[in-house]
């Protein structure tokens, strides 16, 4: 059975290049374009992994992490946030939160793919 | 190491650039050759008769063996051996390290002044890129946009059997995100071009006034004199083309008139007049012209001959004036050190903090401070009054009382284990 991710990115064409990459990998990828219903959706999907923007019309991708960790259900589920956001504090936010990983824009295709890979062992 | 010090290490330098003896010399002016070598080595005073006769023997002005280097040159040293933290017995040779080798210590001086003028840059432009939301918005959408291109263009690139509908999607997306770009790009070059230094240039209402109270050197001789001041007070932002903004015209008006009202209450002839029978300790002199301690704050740092620096905030710690002071930094767009005084004031309406101060990274520029705060507005029941919190810094020398250090703001601060630091300095950790 192939692997579920849900992808919170508002970047149309970075979420659709991700989307390419994951399927030809095998994953099934469900992408959302807003923060607001992100953790409903991740409550219902039980995806694999989910790949986190940071800025999100809705709700932040910090938001939605601070709330799936505060959820002990969700303490194993690998979250990989992608942002532009670069500062260092943004990156100490986002590991005191719970990230698993964290990596800024512009990343290359097999850097995030690598990043998935060990993030999910396969 | 005495200013006397420096003297003897001068002579000897001037009679070998002479390519004199010290014997010759010696017997030149009468004395012995073994007392000119203690001269020369900094180990007796030297002063009147002799020292005019070695001057005009060297053929120098006297000015030119104990004045040769600057007060200024031997403080920047010593700045730069504490910042270094040199301690024990080199730390206080700074005018024996001047007056030996003086090319070396003008080397280090400059050397250290460039590295306080990029240290200034890095702030000012982290400072920036931190804070102004717009130049944080340009980047934030060019890096979007790269990365859409670059993940893309690699899929592009290395998959070999991608299906036409998937290839045509990609070129169009590649298409529109390098249009994207490059319409971000030009945008961004343009903000940067219009604002080519944040130092210099206002790119909020606020640094708008900045600017303009600057241009003013903090003056306004025409509110201090006329009666009809609204009319002055209009004529004056009517006429300050850098007053850009409805927002910069509103915040500047308000300025204005806060300057009028303390002028009406407390002319500055009447306080000069204060300040040069008691002094400039503001509660001495709020107490004699019975004035609140903040009317007298903000009075004092519009005496020029004060040189004083001025940082009031409202109830919410936000900076809404400031008058520079060199040696004390106030940061433009983040938040300030918790440690000020302004923000103890803040939350102590009615007292009146009083401290010596200085700066991190500026260890030789030390500041009484004063601050207060008062309430402002018309009360009203049963809500928490509105209050503003005024901090004057008034340059001072450096004296026995020891300066209470504090920085500008955490992102520059080398503090490292302060425990206000609300994140880490890119100063001492490069981040």
């Amino acid at each position: 059975m192939s692997k579920h991710v849900v992808l919170v990115e508002d970047e149309v064409n970075i979420a659709e290049a991700i989307r390419f990459l994951l399927s030809q990998e095998g994953w099934r990828v469900e992408t959302l374009a807003n923060g607001s219903t992100a953790v409903d959706v991740i409550r219902n999907v039980l995806p694999d992994l989910v790949m986190l923007d940071v800025m999100l019309p809705g709700k932040s991708g910090f938001e939605i992490l601070d709330e799936l960790r505060a959820d002990t259900s969700f303490d194993d589920m690998p979250i990989l946030m992608l942002t532009a956001r670069g500062q260092s504090r943004d990156r100490e936010m986002a590991e005191k939160a719970g990230v698993s990983r964290f990596m800024t824009k512009p990343f290359s295709n097999s850097e995030m793919l690598d990043a998935v890979r060990e993030l999910t062992n396969t | 190491m005495t200013r006397e010090a420096l003297t003897g290490s001068r002579i000897r330098e001037r009679r070998v650039m002479a390519g004199q003896k010290q014997a010759d010399l010696a017997r030149q002016i009468g004395i012995s050759a073994s007392y000119l070598n203690l001269i020369e080595h900094n180990r007796r005073r030297i002063g009147g008769k002799v020292l005019l006769n070695i001057a005009a023997a060297l053929g120098v002005e006297p000015q030119a063996l104990t004045e040769g280097a600057e007060a200024a040159l031997i403080a920047t040293l010593r700045e730069a051996a504490i910042d270094a933290g040199l301690t024990g017995p080199d730390a206080a040779r700074a005018d024996e390290f001047a007056g030996r080798f003086p090319g070396w210590a003008d080397v280090l001086v400059g050397t250290r002044r460039r590295i306080a003028a990029l240290e200034q840059t890095v702030e000012a432009l982290t400072d920036r890129l931190a804070h102004d939301p717009h130049l944080a918005a340009s980047m934030h959408e060019l890096l979007t946009t790269a990365a859409a291109i670059r993940s893309t263009a690699s899929i592009l690139a290395e998959t070999k059997t991608l299906q036409p509908e998937w290839r045509d999607r990609f070129h169009a997306n590649i298409n529109e995100d390098s249009r994207r770009l490059s319409d971000s790009a030009q945008a961004l070059v343009t903000y940067l071009e219009t604002h080519p230094d944040a130092s210099e240039t206002a790119s909020s209402p606020q640094e708008e006034v900045e600017v303009f109270l600057a241009n003013h050197s903090f003056e306004f001789e025409t509110l201090e004199t006329t009666e009809d001041t609204q009319n002055q007070i209009e004529v004056l932002i009517d006429g300050a083309q850098m007053l850009q903004s409805l927002a910069a015209r509103h915040i500047a008006k308000g300025v204005l008139q806060q300057v009028a009202r303390d002028a009406a209450r407390l002319p500055i002839v009447l306080l000069r007049e204060a300040v040069a029978r008691l002094g400039s300790d503001p509660v001495t002199l709020a107490r004699d012209l019975r004035q609140p301690v903040v009317r007298i704050l903000r009075r004092l740092a519009a005496l020029p001959e004060l040189g004083a620096g001025l940082v009031v905030c409202d109830r919410s710690g936000t900076v809404i004036f400031r008058k520079s002071v060199e040696g004390f930094t106030v940061p433009r767009h983040g938040a300030c050190c918790p440690l000020w005084p302004l923000f103890s004031a803040l939350n102590h309406p009615g007292s009146v903090m009083a401290t010596r101060v200085s700066q991190l990274g500026h260890a030789r520029a030390e500041f009484d401070c004063f601050a207060a705060c008062d309430t402002v507005g018309v009360p009203s029941y049963n809500a928490a009054p509105l209050v503003q919190a005024v901090m004057l810094l008034i340059p001072t020398t450096s004296g026995a009382e020891s300066a209470e250090q504090m920085g500008s703001t955490c992102r520059i601060c080398p503090h490292e284990d302060c425990a206000a630091r609300r994140e880490p300095s890119i100063l001492s950790q490069g981040v």
